[in-house]
Parts: C-alpha cells; structure tokens; sequence
C-alpha cells in the first residue's frame, strides 16, 4: 500500500505516522498542503497530528482550506480512505469530510496520556484487525478532543455504526475524559471511507514505549 | 465600513471557558451571576460603503469560515 501523508504548516506527526506505516511495509509520500493533486497511485490519505496554522480561530479552522484539502475531499467523494489522527481529525470535521465537531475539552487542560479506548465497530475499512469490546491502549494528546454532535446527529452515528472507538477504562467501561458526547473517541463517514480519531495510534508501536496496540489498529487500514 | 462579529457556542453545548470562568467568579464572591458564555469578537475593516452588500459578504465569511455552524451561532453589526 502507498500512503500519503498530509504536511501544513504546523504539523509535527507527519514523520511519525510515516514510521509508523513504513515499519508495517507500506511505502509513504509526504504532500505539502500547497499541492493541489494527491499523488495518482496512492491507497490512502492521512492527515497527521499537530497543530496546524497555529490552531488559530479553531483549531483545523483554515488548514482545511488549504490547496491539498480539495484534492482530499475528492479523493474522499470517489471512495478512498482517509485518515485524520488529532488534529487531522479536527480537520476532517471543519472540512465537512465527517460529522460534528472538536471542542475544548471540558477541564480546558491539554491531555497527554495513555489511554484506553473500546472498539466499537469493525464492520468498516479500518479496524477489521480488531475486535468489537476490544480494548486499546493508545495515548491521546489534545486540548480540543471533547467530540460534539446533536442528538439528531448521534443516533444517526449509532444507527450506521459510524462510532468506531470510544474512551473507557481497563475493562471498557466508558469514561469521560475530555467530555466528548458519549465518550466518542473516534467516527467515520456514512460510507465508512473516512476515519477520524483523536488517540494517536502512531505513537503505539513498541512495548518498551508503553503499548504496542497501535499497530494493532493501523494494520488493519492495509488489509 | 467596519463590521464587527461576535461567535458564541450555540446554546445548549456546553461552553468550557464560560464554566471555569463562572467558576472563579463564584470563589471570588462575585454573586448574582447566573451564566458565563465566552466568545470571541472578530473586527473586520471592509472597503465598502454599501451597508447591504458588507452584510451579505460577512454573513457568508461566517458561514465559511469565521463561524463553525455545528457548534457556534454568530451575530454581525456594520457600522
């Protein structure tokens, strides 16, 4: 698989998510937002973590005007898969590519920690590697993490099972870390092409840094 | 012309800031305060004089940019 990776100015996982997905055996591209076309034989997108523009009027507010953006949203509209991871997420919903939004979180600290998130739903191109009640432990590190959607909205996320991971405690229970509707850590698009996560999944790859779980979940985008 | 907008969380989504700021007021023994929303004020100069036409033009900068309509509403004065 060739992964493209997404670069705005302020972006500091890009290298990261290319390690990540290199130590998998996938090749990676890294795209500078000015471009305004992917490259033609890629499999996938990933809108890396960080803080693009500075996070400034909202955080993913002006990246997601970027050049590259409208390249991505029509990779998205034809079918291929996307990946937002943080602040690629808060993207992903400025942009209109997933549903609802990214808030402070309800304590207004940043959160940097390991945490553990249940699997949702593997019935979509992303987590098939897992399993539903599944739980992972993968750091989160975010300031606008508290995911809001209307009431409307979620029992539409319910019913398509676009919720793919939720915050929870070690035996996955939910918890409220941030103050995200429903302890939502993660959703897709109604096609289920397009993922968005808050956990940084790249920085889960070897035990002796605390949790290898990330692999787990990122190998299952490949297959 | 100079518009001026102000955006807010939409009511009904719980505003963070406005808490923790109610919050320090209550400790500090300012009474009587029953709720605290924060938000933000954007100042724009515009080259127009057609108060009709700035409003229509920042009404759609709101719409694309300066607001996030899933979570914010926004109000706008021209002057």
């Amino acid at each position: 698989m060739k992964v493209a990776v997404l670069r705005f100015p302020g972006t500091n996982c890009e290298f990261d998510t290319q390690y990540a997905f290199e130590k998998l055996g996938h090749e990676t591209e890294l795209v500078w937002h000015e471009n305004d076309t992917l490259p033609s034989d890629i499999d996938m997108v990933v809108v890396p973590g960080g803080f693009s523009y500075g996070d400034y009027l909202r955080s993913g507010a002006i990246a997601r005007f970027s050049p590259v953006m409208k390249a991505v949203t029509k990779y998205a509209n034809e079918g291929g898969k996307v990946l937002g991871i943080c602040n690629g997420f808060q993207i992903l919903t400025e942009a209109g590519l997933l549903p609802g939004a990214l808030k402070r979180n309800n304590n207004l600290h940043f959160i940097s920690k390991h945490q553990t998130l249940r699997v949702e739903n593997t019935d979509n191109a992303f987590l098939n590697q897992c399993e539903t009640g599944e739980v992972l432990n993968i750091p989160i590190a975010h300031a606008d993490g508290n995911y809001y959607i209307d009431d409307e909205g979620l029992e539409k996320l319910e019913a398509n099972g676009q919720i793919l991971v939720r915050y929870c405690d070690e035996d996955g229970n939910r918890v409220v870390v941030n103050g995200s509707v429903t302890s939502i850590a993660g959703v897709c698009n109604e096609k289920k092409n397009v993922f968005g996560l808050m956990p940084h999944p790249e920085r889960a790859l070897e035990s002796i840094l605390g949790s290898e779980d990330g692999m787990k979940m990122l190998k299952g985008f490949g297959a | 012309m100079t518009a001026i907008v102000n955006v807010f969380l939409k009511e009904g989504v719980l505003d963070p800031q406005g808490k923790a700021t109610h919050h320090a007021l209550d400790s500090l023994g300012f009474e009587g305060v029953k709720d605290v929303r924060i938000g933000k004020q954007i100042v724009l100069q515009l080259d127009t004089d057609d108060k009709a036409k700035a409003e229509a033009e920042v009404k759609e900068m709101c719409e694309t940019l300066l607001a996030n309509t899933v979570i914010e509403d926004y109000n706008i004065e021209i002057k």
